[in-house]
């Protein structure tokens, strides 16, 4: 997994709802067997005319959104499949966090264990970050991990939650899989027992 | 001392190999299912870290995305395979060459078995009650329909369960949703879940297992419970549930991979000991009176987005959240739908028989029984996709192959088709389709292509008259 740790940055602002998965990488994307070069097909279909040309207008498209490694939406983003083909192509195309006022459950999983960090904010705060970034787009947002803070352009902070096992593993880069396995023994106990008494 | 416990507490208690303090559990997986588009970067991984897979014994796969269902023009699989562009033929060849590699069963292209992952499982009988079962897929709540723990997964938890058969998980919260009553003709499993998910939200199930019950959904059969889990993530909830009983035992009676003789006695009595115990506490509870339902249908461009069919769409003034108004203007716009209009009679392109949602065997009977003796309206491209090659065999020795043929449907391989256009079946930009699968979101059939949800029975009837139809006035009609 890739450390998180703390980022300051520009965000793109894209504060819509429900943005399910379909609309992060659809699903014509899919036909991948690794995940790079993901990030050119970030949004496609908001993104890109029929004719495969940048629509401008559309956040992403803004030269300032080059390089911006925050993004801020709406609620319950990412919801839908479980393709963590929508995290690849978010960190594809340089996001190295997700602020929203709250985020679906499959998709919260698949970033944490890409190091890429979902920031859920109270809907109050959100609302006062997207009139700071709508009035000033090249503003900087800072995410401190470890303290759990969001700081605005405008100096105001607030907090987010994460579980203490996800905040670790983000800070330290930790393999989960290399976690996982450190659970063998007890593992192979379990299923010893099992055989023995069929679930 | 122990107190009372649901169906879910049962099933995880169970499978919690080691809980350490701060940190999520440990749960053991009885059943991992695998398809051609999430797995592949899981097994670069394991192979980058030199691993095996754990147990292929408790691992199965299909192939069923991006397959072509287009039936193969000299009968040979290559000949179906001449469909598939460079890129899926790549992951379809890629998932074999693993499944050999591992020693994973694979039900792919050419086998009898093959067919959408969720509707295999529990064709097959891999799907028991009190499993867990996971899949990189989000429909894998479908399996909870026979009382087990299945929930989907991220290609990265794929990889964890193929080296460790175990996800490190924390424990969601538990929702009892009681549907009371009873339906009415021509309503089905399919409106109850609409309704449920415009009811509670898309994202209304967020952090829940949801366990239906109440006697409208013991009254349904497995394939119909299965209609009803299989959409519980589209109200975000992390998997769906429903207690084993009769029902679901003699669906399962016989099926290849359940246990037989004694031990099939023996597991009967373990699964009987699987339902909610009376008093169990629930995080929260909602109530759906079923006897009200008419059939349902969506207007917009998410499953919650759905209302009676004889309904009014919803029109943005009304909505006091200035964020919800923008999403439903957003919505109407991409459906290009007129606020406060009718959705009966609206035109419709395309219908969509399939999915794994509603592409068994009873909803193939259930669209049949309304296709017999009628015509397909003209300039209508109806597509019946079943579900696998199991259930297509047994539709085919019902004749219902026929009557779809003669009313002018194309019969097509199983396989996940236009519900997620894929496999090159798709809808065209700005065209209309009625489709029996699970989500409505802009592009999710065919980029530019809008999505009515509904049941088989309202996919039928708008196959049949070219518009959005009530069915039950199609059902009452005398065939000409």
């Amino acid at each position: 997994m890739n450390p998180f740790q703390t980022i300051s940055s520009r965000a793109v602002l894209l504060p819509r709802d429900n943005v399910d998965t379909d609309q992060i990488i659809p699903a014509r994307f899919l036909k991948v067997t690794d995940k790079a070069g993901l990030g050119a097909n970030l949004f496609a279909d908001w993104r890109y005319s029929p004719a495969g040309e940048p629509l401008p207008g559309f956040p992403l498209n803004d030269p300032a959104a080059l390089g911006a490694g925050v993004l801020v939406v709406g609620n319950n983003f990412g919801c839908g499949s479980s393709r963590e083909h929508a995290p690849w192509a978010l960190i594809g195309f340089g996001f190295r966090a997700i602020i929203a006022t709250s985020f679906a459950d499959i998709f919260r999983n698949n970033s944490i264990k890409n190091g890429l960090l979902p920031v859920a904010i109270s809907p109050e705060a959100h609302q006062h970050l997207v009139g700071l970034l709508s009035e000033e787009p090249e503003a900087q947002v800072t995410i401190d991990l470890a303290s759990q803070k969001v700081t605005m352009p405008d100096g105001a902070q607030t907090s987010f939650p994460i579980d203490p096992f996800s905040k670790t593993c983000l800070l330290n880069g930790t393999d989960e899989l290399g976690y996982l396995l450190s659970f063998s023994d007890r593992i192979s106990a379990y299923e010893q027992a099992r055989e023995n008494t069929p679930a | 001392m122990t107190g009372p416990k649901t169906l879910f507490e049962k099933i995880w208690e169970g499978h919690v190999v080691a809980q350490e303090p701060e940190s999520p559990a440990v749960l053991y997986i009885d059943l991992h299912l695998i398809h051609e588009v999430t797995s592949p970067q899981a097994f670069t991984g394991l192979c980058q870290r030199g691993l095996r897979v754990r147990r292929p014994d408790r691992t199965a796969a299909t192939i069923d995305h991006s397959l072509p269902t287009r039936p193969s023009p000299d009968g040979t699989l290559e000949g179906r395979l001449s469909f598939a562009d460079e890129l899926s033929r790549k992951q379809i060849l890629q998932l074999e060459e693993n499944c050999r590699e591992y020693g994973i069963p694979c039900y792919g292209l050419g086998s009898q078995y093959n067919g959408i992952v969720h509707v295999i499982g529990p064709e097959l009988g891999l799907t028991q009650p009190g499993k867990t079962i996971v899949c990189g897929d989000s429909h894998t709540s479908t399996h909870g329909a026979f009382g087990a723990l299945a929930f989907g997964i991220g290609t990265s938890e794929v990889e964890m369960v193929l080296a460790s058969q175990c996800l490190l998980q924390n424990r969601p919260r538990t929702m009892e949703v009681r549907v009371e009553g009873k339906l009415s003709p021509g309503v089905t499993a399919k409106d109850i879940i609409l309704a449920l998910i415009a009811k509670i939200g898309v994202g209304g199930g967020t952090g829940y297992v949801l366990e239906y019950s109440g006697p409208a959904i013991r009254a349904l059969n497995m394939e119909e419970r299965m209609t009803i889990c299989n959409m519980s993530i589209e109200a975000g909830a992390r998997a769906g549930m429903i207690a084993p009983d009769e029902i679901t035992f003699d669906y399962l009676a016989g099926r290849d991979f359940v246990p037989k003789g004694a031990d099939w006695e023996r597991a009967i009595e373990r699964w009987s000991l699987l339902p909610s115990d009376e008093d169990a506490f629930y995080d929260r509870q909602v109530i759906l009176d079923a006897s009200s339902l008419e059939p349902m249908i969506t207007y917009g461009t998410n499953p919650g987005m759905g209302i009676s069919i004889n309904a009014l769409v919803p029109t943005p003034q009304d909505v006091p959240l200035a964020d919800d108004r923008r999403a439903l203007e957003n919505a109407l716009q991409y459906m290009d739908l007129r606020p406060g209009s009718s959705l009966i009679g609206h035109p419709v392109n395309v219908v969509f028989i399939g999915s794994c949602t509603n592409s068994r065997i009873t909803d193939l009977r259930m669209a049949a029984n309304l296709f017999r003796g009628r015509k397909v309206a003209h300039g209508v491209h109806v597509l019946v996709v079943p579900g696998s090659q199991q259930v297509k065999r047994q539709a085919e020795v019902e004749g219902l192959d026929r009557v779809f043929r003669e009313a002018g449907a194309e019969w097509r391989e199983a396989g996940c088709s236009m519900c997620i256009a894929m496999n090159g079946d798709q809808v065209e930009p700005g065209q209309y389709a009625v489709s029996t699968s699970n989500r409505n979101f802009e592009g999710r059939q065919g980029k530019g292509g809008r999505t009515f949800l509904a049941s088989p029975l309202t996919a039928a009837a708008a196959a049949l008259t070219g518009q959005i139809t009530d069915p039950r006035t199609v059902i009452e009609q005398p065939i000409p």
